[in-house]
């Protein structure tokens, strides 16, 4: 808070005092505004006055902010009893009451001034923009949400509606033909010596026709009834009368 | 402008925070630190003589370069950017004491202010504007807390020195607090702010 911000009070009138306390950020800068309202050196601060001004201006004050306000009003007042005492004059060692309050203030004083040179360097610098500056994305306000029944069931039909009925799939298992396959390559190689793998496939084979004819010849070269030769490494594959039977 | 100035141009123009020194030499192996200075200063001195809308400011430990505060108004009526938003009192109350008494724990900040701190420092700290930089002797071992790099930038200062000095204050300084030590060699540069 800034001087000029410090807001006017009517001190010294009873009934018409106001003092806003959410303007002050603490009992002590509330007791700053009261000694510099009454033009008054804070190592001079009369106690007595100065305690009951405070203790009327936290009057209204609401409890949950009271507690540091309530606190320094109780110092305020033990304070206030303290000068009352008598003392015997130009006695040595007499320590003023006030004086751990003039200092607290005097700090307090210092760090105020600190805060303003802060908040003045912050301004300036506010004042200076840097690259890249991403603005906050505006808030925004809450929707709307007025909602009956019937548009709450309407809205869950929608829900409902839109979830996709599962589809069912039948799958038929297509049956491999390693019979005919077989008995076409044992035809084939009736005929001829050897035969090519593409060849054993006969013309324009469907998926079915190639495992069935893989499977055919994997099962007469495990009975023996023909061989398997491959003469180079990824060469077409040949396939050859088994030369034990056909020597038979 | 010198290739080295040039080059330190574009750096500064591509970073969107304060550059050190040491980070601008890193860009090229050849040149010493004193190259750099010569290089930054030509860059300052190219902005002011040509009258830029920019200028290059010295702050937060490093540089960076900054629109001019005269153009501010126009480039906030236009919504290009807008200005960080003011500290509380309260909050520029317990940054002066944390700037001026670091490290300091939360009773001796409300012993001086008159007030409990708590929710003043988590705001403070989820700014990034102090942080925790140690514990306390006391019982209860209490958190310390110390300015963070964030404070600097906010204020554009070019580091804790830059802070006024005891007799620059009207009224002194704590005797057992003196101010930040060091302003020296900060004196060495000259004065970025406007």
């Amino acid at each position: 808070m800034t001087a000029s911000e410090a807001p006017t009070t009517a001190l010294g009138a009873g009934p018409g005092f106001v003092v806003q306390l959410d303007a002050f950020s603490g009992p002590l800068d509330l007791l700053l505004h009261l000694l510099r309202e009454e033009q008054i050196e804070i190592a001079e601060i009369p106690i007595a006055r100065i305690a009951d001004q405070f203790l009327s201006a936290i009057q209204d004050l609401g409890l949950n902010q009271a507690a540091d306000y309530l606190d320094m009003a109780s110092r305020l007042v033990r304070l206030k009893a303290q000068m009352l005492l008598p003392r015997r004059s130009e006695e040595d060692g007499w320590e003023d009451p006030r004086a751990e309050l003039v200092r607290r203030l005097l700090e307090y004083q210092q760090i105020r001034e600190i805060a303003l040179w802060l908040g003045r360097a912050a301004e300036r610098r506010s004042e200076q923009f840097v690259r890249g500056f991403l603005p906050p994305a505006p808030e925004l306000p809450p929707p709307p949400l007025t909602l009956d029944l019937l548009e709450m069931l309407q809205a869950v039909e929608r829900v409902v509606a839109a979830i996709p009925t599962p589809v069912l799939h039948r799958v038929v298992a297509r049956p491999l033909d390693v019979e005919s396959a077989t008995s076409r390559i044992e035809q084939m190689l009736e005929e001829r010596e050897e035969i090519g793998w593409l060849e054993a496939l006969g013309p324009r084979p469907t998926i079915v026709d190639v495992l069935s004819t893989l499977l055919a010849l994997l099962e007469l070269a495990k009975r023996g009834t023909l061989r398997l030769v491959q003469p180079a490494a990824f060469a077409p594959m040949v396939i050859a009368r088994d030369p034990a039977r056909s020597a038979a | 402008m010198t290739p080295l100035a040039q080059l330190l141009e574009a750096a500064l123009f591509s970073a969107s925070r304060p550059l050190t020194i040491e980070e601008l030499s890193s860009l090229d192996q050849e040149a010493a630190l004193a190259d750099v200075r010569t290089a930054l200063e030509q860059v300052r001195e190219h902005y002011d003589f040509e009258q830029h809308g920019v200028e290059l400011v010295e702050m937060a430990g490093g540089y960076q370069i900054l629109t001019r505060p005269i153009h501010a108004a126009a480039i906030e009526r236009a919504h290009f950017s807008v200005r960080t938003p003011r500290l509380s009192a309260a909050a520029l109350e317990t940054l002066a004491v944390i700037a001026y008494r670091q490290p300091v724990g939360r009773v001796e900040i409300e012993e001086i202010r008159g007030v409990s701190a708590g929710g003043v420092l988590r705001t403070l700290q989820e700014r990034g504007l102090i942080e925790v930089v140690g514990r306390g002797e006391a019982l209860g071992r209490p958190l310390l807390y110390g300015t963070a790099p964030m404070f600097l930038e906010l204020l554009g200062l070019r580091d804790l020195a830059d802070l006024p000095r005891a007799e620059e204050l009207t009224i002194a300084l704590h005797p057992h607090h003196p101010g930040p030590e060091g302003a020296d060699d900060a004196a060495a540069y000259v004065e970025a702010e406007s």
